[in-house]
């Protein structure tokens, strides 16, 4: 049974392509079949992050409009097998993809892949509800800061109002993934804490995925942070989130490095 | 107690400060603003009531309101319309 997730958020620069990537890649490291969709038509930069830039001939609106069939524009990534892109067209806007087509490409992509990940552009306009409106579930990213926490509260009302399962009456299935968190600032309280946000939101906890700077890194070299440095603690969190999705009951724990005594003496806040 | 909590804590406590009000502006979010199917539901029952009252009275639009309470079981539609006080004598001829 193939599942359609989408990464959304509402707030730009919070982390919906890093962590659809890094989501994406850690579902095909467990050897499912992933395709990971990029939505973002105009702005289009899950190509980059994956380091497929160099390789895109079709896209998306290619093959909604049925210029390119969906096999010429899917990329298959070269370090994960299983791993599949679709990427979005940088020129044409986004009034190009109509809803019928998107309709018709995400039920061919249901027959090939176990996950079709779809990469939601920010906002909350016609882009934003494209891609959520097939979706069976739905990982909001929330940075634990004030806006972003509002954007996810109304993106949440989105998904309850304006996608498929809306209409049939059913429900997508919502999951929180905290990004760019701090521990030892939460636990000064000068920032937003997971229960605090999981209270405003209640929604169910997928991750937390905790600020570093392998995240940016990985983006550097064009690689989702699970392949790059599979060892870091955000790829651990990704992995552990990607098990969460394809059903396993894991606790979720906040991340933090464990320091030697040294380490501990000199470097504490770093 | 919690006047003075608030006094020393604001200056530590960022957090709490944003939890607060953030838990107030979306509770007045969740029931009025936005796009949320929700608020599109009872700006078109707002318009619909207001038609078909319209057509039997004359109605300021400032003296109706409209009132939504979301609670965990169900939710409450409140609805108050001032009707004109000639207008009681009339209907029943």
């Amino acid at each position: 049974m193939s599942k359609v997730l989408v990464v959304t958020s509402g707030k730009g620069g919070v982390g919906k392509t890093t962590s659809t990537a890094a989501l994406g890649a850690a579902l095909a490291q467990s050897g499912q079949n992933v395709v990971v969709v990029d939505f973002d038509v105009g702005l289009r930069n899950l190509d980059l992050v994956m380091g497929a830039e160099r390789r895109v001939v079709f896209d998306l609106i290619n093959v909604v409009q049925g210029d390119a069939r969906l096999s010429q524009a899917l990329i298959r990534d070269k370090r994960c097998e299983t791993l599949s892109i679709l990427p979005a067209s940088q020129t044409r806007d986004k009034d190009a993809l109509t809803s019928e087509g998107v309709a018709r490409v995400m039920d061919e992509l249901r027959e090939k892949f176990d996950w079709v990940i779809c990469d939601s552009p920010a906002g909350i306009e016609r882009g934003a509800q494209l891609a959520m409106y097939h979706a069976d579930m739905a990982v909001i990213v929330t940075n634990p800061e004030v806006s972003s926490v509002r954007d996810s509260d109304r993106i949440i009302g989105l998904l309850d109002s304006k996608t498929k399962k809306a209409e049939q009456g059913e429900k997508v299935d919502k999951h929180l993934l905290l990004t760019r968190y701090d521990p030892a600032r939460a636990a000064r309280k000068e920032m937003l804490s997971v229960e605090d946000v999981l209270e405003i939101l209640s929604i169910p906890l997928l991750g937390i995925v905790p600020e570093s700077e392998d995240v940016l890194k990985s983006s550097n070299v064009g690689a989702p942070v699970t392949l790059a440095a599979p060892t870091s603690l955000p790829a651990r969190a990704y992995f552990e989130a990607a098990r969460r999705l394809s059903g396993e009951k894991l606790e979720v724990s906040v991340p933090v490095e464990k320091r030697g005594f040294l380490d501990w003496l000199f470097k504490r806040d770093a | 107690m919690s006047f003075l909590a608030n006094i020393f804590a604001r200056r530590q406590q960022s957090s709490s400060v944003a939890k607060d009000r953030l838990q107030i502006l979306l509770a007045h979010e969740r029931s009025s603003g936005g796009e949320s199917g929700e608020s599109d539901l009872i700006r078109q029952l707002h318009k619909e009531i207001m038609e078909v009252i319209a057509r039997h009275v004359a109605v300021d639009q400032d003296k109706v309101q409209i009132k939504v309470d979301r609670g965990s079981g169900c939710s409450m539609l409140e609805i108050d319309v001032e009707v004109p006080q000639e207008l009681s004598g009339k209907r029943t001829s």
